[in-house]
C-alpha cells in the first residue's frame, strides 16, 4: 500500500516538473524579459545590471532549477504588466472563482443526479427522450454562448439579475466572500448556472448509464420481489451503487471547471482568477501566464492522485494495477 | 488487403456505391430520422459555407461594398429592417447573413484542419507506440499523460500564444488560421493515440500480423497497410465528435480574443464582436452567430453519437 501511494506520488512530482519545464519553455519563447521590462531610456549598462539580477546569464539547466525551486515555495516573480507579486494578484482571485466553481459543481449535482435516475427509469417516454435530446444540446453549446444567452434572457431582457461583476464582497481574513451579501449572490446565480450547464449533462448522462447497469443486477430484481416499494428501490438500493463514479467525476472535474470557469468569468466580467489570465494572455504577461498554468495543473494532478489512492485504499484490487 | 482491387477477381465485386447502400451503416442511416435530418441539415450549412461568395448578397470583407448608412439595421421581419439585409447588419454596414456565411467556412475550414492534423499527429504516435512497444510506448504516452493533465483550453491557448509570439509579424494576419490548427490539435491528439495505441496492441499479435512479419514486409508497411485499417472505426468515431469539439474550442479562443482577427472573422470572432452590442439593443449582431454556431455542433454531434452507437453496440 505504501508503495503505491509512494508510487502515485511521484508520478505526480513527475508530470508537474512536465509543466514547470513547460511554463519555463513559454517563458524563453515569448522574447527577452529584459527587452520586455525596460524603456528606450535604459543604458547597456543597466540592462546587462537587470540581466546580471534576474540570473539570465547562468546556464538554461541552473534557471530552470531555479525556477523550479522558487515556484515550489509559491515564488511565480513580479508581473510584467504592474510589478505585483504574482502569487499575491492570484490569490486575490482564487476565492471568487473557487467559490463560483463550488457552487456550480452543487447545482450539477442537485440538477443532474435526479434527471439521470428519471431518464433511466422513465426510459422511452416522450419527456425522457427529449431530455436526452437537450443533452445533446447541452454538451454542443459552448459556456461562453450559454452565458451570452443567460445575459440577453435575464439581464437585457427580463432585468432580474446583474450581468457582471460580483457585487459586495465579505472579507474574511484573506478569503473574500460574496456569499454573504445578497447582491453578491445575485450576482454568482447566472455565471454558477452557465458553468454548470455542462456538468449537468455529464453527471445526467453518468448516471443514466449507471442505473440502466445496475438496474438488471440480481439484488434490485431481488429486492422488487421482497415488494419493497420501487421509489424506494431506485434512491436507497440502485441509486447508491451509482454514486461512486459520480463522485469520482465530480471531484476530479473540479479541475477542469477551474480552467474553463475562465470562459465564464469573461464573459461575465467575473473577477476571478481566470479573468485575469486572459487579462495576462493579452498584455503577454507572461510570469502570471506561467503561474496560472502551474496552479491549475498542481489542482488537476492533485486531485488526481488524490481520487487514485482513495480508490486503491477503498479497493484493494486496484493496488497492483500499476 | 488493398492488393486484391488490381486482381482479376475485383471485377466482380460490388461497386463502392452498392457496397455503401448493402452496408449495415446505410440501412441504420435510413432507418434513423434524427441522423438523416442532422445529415441533411450538415449537408446545408456546409453547401452554404462554400459556396458562400456565390450566394451572400455581399462580399463582408470589401469594405467598398460596406454601406455606414445602413448600418445596425434590424432583421428584415422587424420595424426597419430593409431589403436585402435579411438579418440586419452590423455597426459598419456588414450584412449579418453575408458575414455569417463566411465565418462559418472559415469556422468549418479550421474544424477540419484540426481534426486532419490531430489524427495525423495522434494516430502516428499511437501505432508507433503500440507497435514497437518499449521505449518508444513509454515516452510518447508519458507525453500524453502529462497533455491530459493539463485542461484541453489552457493547452489551445498557451500554444496558440507563444506561436502568434514566434511568427515574424508580416505573417501574423495570414498565419492565424495556422495558429489556431496547430493549438486545437496539440490539445486533441491524446485521446486518438490512446484509441489507435490500444487497437494496435490487439491487432499486433494476430496471425495475419506475424505473417506479413516472415515475409519480411517493412515495419511500415505492416502499419500502414495492415494494422492501421482494423484501427479506423473507433477513431471514426472520435474524429467525427471531435469535429464538433474543434469547431467550439476555435469559437472559444475567437471568443477571448486570441483566435481569428475582426478582419477574417469566423463565427466566434463574430459573437465577440456582437457581445459587445448586447446592452446596446442590436441583438441580432450577437444572436444569428450564436444560432449558427450552436446548429452546425448540435448536428455534427448528433452524427457522431449515431455512429458511435451503430459502430459499437455493446456501448448502449
Amino acid at each position: 500500500m505504501l508503495v503505491f501511494i509512494i508510487g502515485r506520488i511521484a508520478n505526480a512530482i513527475m508530470v508537474m516538473l512536465a509543466v514547470a519545464m513547460l511554463a519555463f519553455l513559454i517563458f524563453r519563447l515569448a522574447g527577452d524579459p529584459v527587452e520586455l521590462m525596460v524603456t528606450e531610456q535604459t543604458t547597456q549598462a543597466d540592462r546587462d545590471a537587470l540581466r546580471e539580477r534576474l540570473g539570465l546569464n547562468e546556464s538554461v539547466a541552473t534557471q530552470f532549477v531555479r525556477f523550479v525551486g522558487n515556484a515550489a515555495q509559491g515564488d511565480f516573480g513580479i508581473s510584467y504588466r504592474n510589478g505585483q507579486d504574482v502569487l499575491t494578484l492570484i490569490g486575490e482571485r482564487f476565492p471568487a472563482t473557487l467559490e463560483l466553481v463550488l457552487v456550480a459543481t452543487l447545482i450539477s449535482l442537485v440538477v443532474g443526479l435526479p434527471l439521470g435516475v428519471l431518464t433511466a427509469i422513465k426510459r422511452g417516454r416522450w419527456y425522457t427522450e427529449s431530455l436526452q435530446f437537450l443533452s445533446i444540446i447541452g454538451v454542443s453549446l459552448p459556456s461562453f454562448v450559454v452565458g451570452i444567452l443567460l445575459i440577453l434572457v435575464f439581464s437585457v431582457i427580463l432585468g432580474w439579475s446583474p450581468s457582471f461583476g460580483r457585487g459586495e464582497v465579505v472579507q474574511l481574513g484573506w478569503w473574500s466572500t460574496g456569499l454573504l451579501t445578497p447582491s453578491g449572490r445575485a450576482a454568482l446565480i447566472l455565471p454558477a448556472i452557465a458553468l454548470s450547464l455542462y456538468q449537468i449533462t455529464l453527471i445526467m448522462r453518468l448516471v443514466r448509464a449507471e442505473m440502466l447497469e445496475v438496474l438488471r443486477s440480481d439484488y434490485i430484481k431481488f429486492a422488487r420481489a421482497r415488494g419493497i416499494p420501487r421509489w424506494r428501490v431506485y434512491f436507497r438500493h440502485a441509486l447508491r451503487n451509482c454514486l461512486m463514479p459520480v463522485v469520482t467525476m465530480t471531484a476530479m472535474n473540479i479541475g477542469s471547471l477551474i480552467a474553463f470557469a475562465l470562459i465564464t468569468e469573461t464573459v461575465f466580467q467575473w473577477p476571478g482568477m481566470g479573468m485575469l489570465f486572459i487579462q495576462a494572455v493579452t498584455f503577454l504577461d507572461i510570469p502570471v501566464m506561467a503561474a496560472y498554468l502551474c496552479i491549475i495543473s498542481f489542482i488537476f494532478v492533485a486531485l488526481n492522485t488524490l481520487v487514485d489512492i482513495t480508490y486503491a485504499v477503498i479497493d484493494p484490487r486496484l493496488r497492483g494495477s500499476h | 488487403m488493398t492488393t486484391d482491387a488490381t486482381k482479376p477477381g475485383a471485377a466482380a465485386r460490388p461497386t463502392l456505391l452498392q457496397r455503401i447502400r448493402n452496408s449495415d451503416v446505410w440501412w441504420s442511416f435510413t432507418h434513423s430520422k434524427s441522423a438523416m435530418i442532422a445529415a441533411a441539415i450538415l449537408a446545408l450549412l456546409v453547401l452554404a459555407a462554400v459556396f458562400a461568395p456565390l450566394i451572400a448578397p455581399q462580399n463582408p470583407y470589401d469594405a467598398a461594398q460596406l454601406d455606414m448608412w445602413k448600418a445596425e439595421l434590424p432583421p428584415l421581419w422587424e420595424q426597419g429592417g430593409e431589403w436585402p439585409y435579411l438579418l440586419g447588419t452590423d455597426t459598419q454596414g456588414r450584412d449579418m447573413l453575408s458575414a455569417i456565411l463566411y465565418g462559418t467556412r472559415i469556422s468549418i475550414f479550421i474544424g477540419l484542419g484540426s481534426v486532419a492534423l490531430s489524427l495525423l499527429i495522434g494516430m502516428t504516435a499511437g501505432l508507433c507506440a503500440g507497435f514497437f512497444g518499449g521505449f518508444a510506448d513509454n515516452l510518447l504516452m508519458r507525453f500524453g499523460d502529462i497533455t491530459l493533465s493539463i485542461p484541453t483550453i489552457l493547452i489551445a491557448i498557451l500554444v496558440s500564444t507563444v506561436a502568434r509570439q514566434l511568427l515574424p509579424d508580416n505573417l501574423r494576419e495570414i498565419g492565424a488560421a495556422a495558429v489556431l490548427v496547430l493549438a486545437i490539435s496539440l490539445s486533441a491528439w491524446v485521446q486518438y493515440a490512446r484509441t489507435v495505441r490500444a487497437q494496435t496492441i490487439v491487432e499486433r499479435n494476430k496471425e495475419y500480423v506475424q505473417a506479413a512479419r516472415l515475409l519480411k514486409v517493412p515495419p511500415r508497411r505492416i502499419l500502414a497497410y495492415h494494422i492501421l485499417p482494423n484501427t479506423l472505426t473507433p477513431v471514426l468515431v472520435a474524429a467525427t465528435l471531435n469535429f464538433g469539439m474543434a469547431i467550439l474550442t476555435e469559437a472559444t479562443l475567437s471568443f477571448l480574443g486570441i483566435g481569428m482577427p475582426p478582419d477574417q472573422p469566423s463565427l466566434g470572432t463574430l459573437i465577440r464582436i456582437g457581445n459587445q452590442f448586447l446592452f446596446s439593443g442590436s441583438w441580432w449582431i450577437v444572436l444569428f452567430p450564436v444560432i449558427q454556431l450552436c446548429l452546425l455542433v448540435v448536428v455534427v454531434n448528433i452524427l457522431g453519437d449515431w455512429l458511435r452507437d451503430v459502430l459499437n453496440p455493446k456501448l448502449r
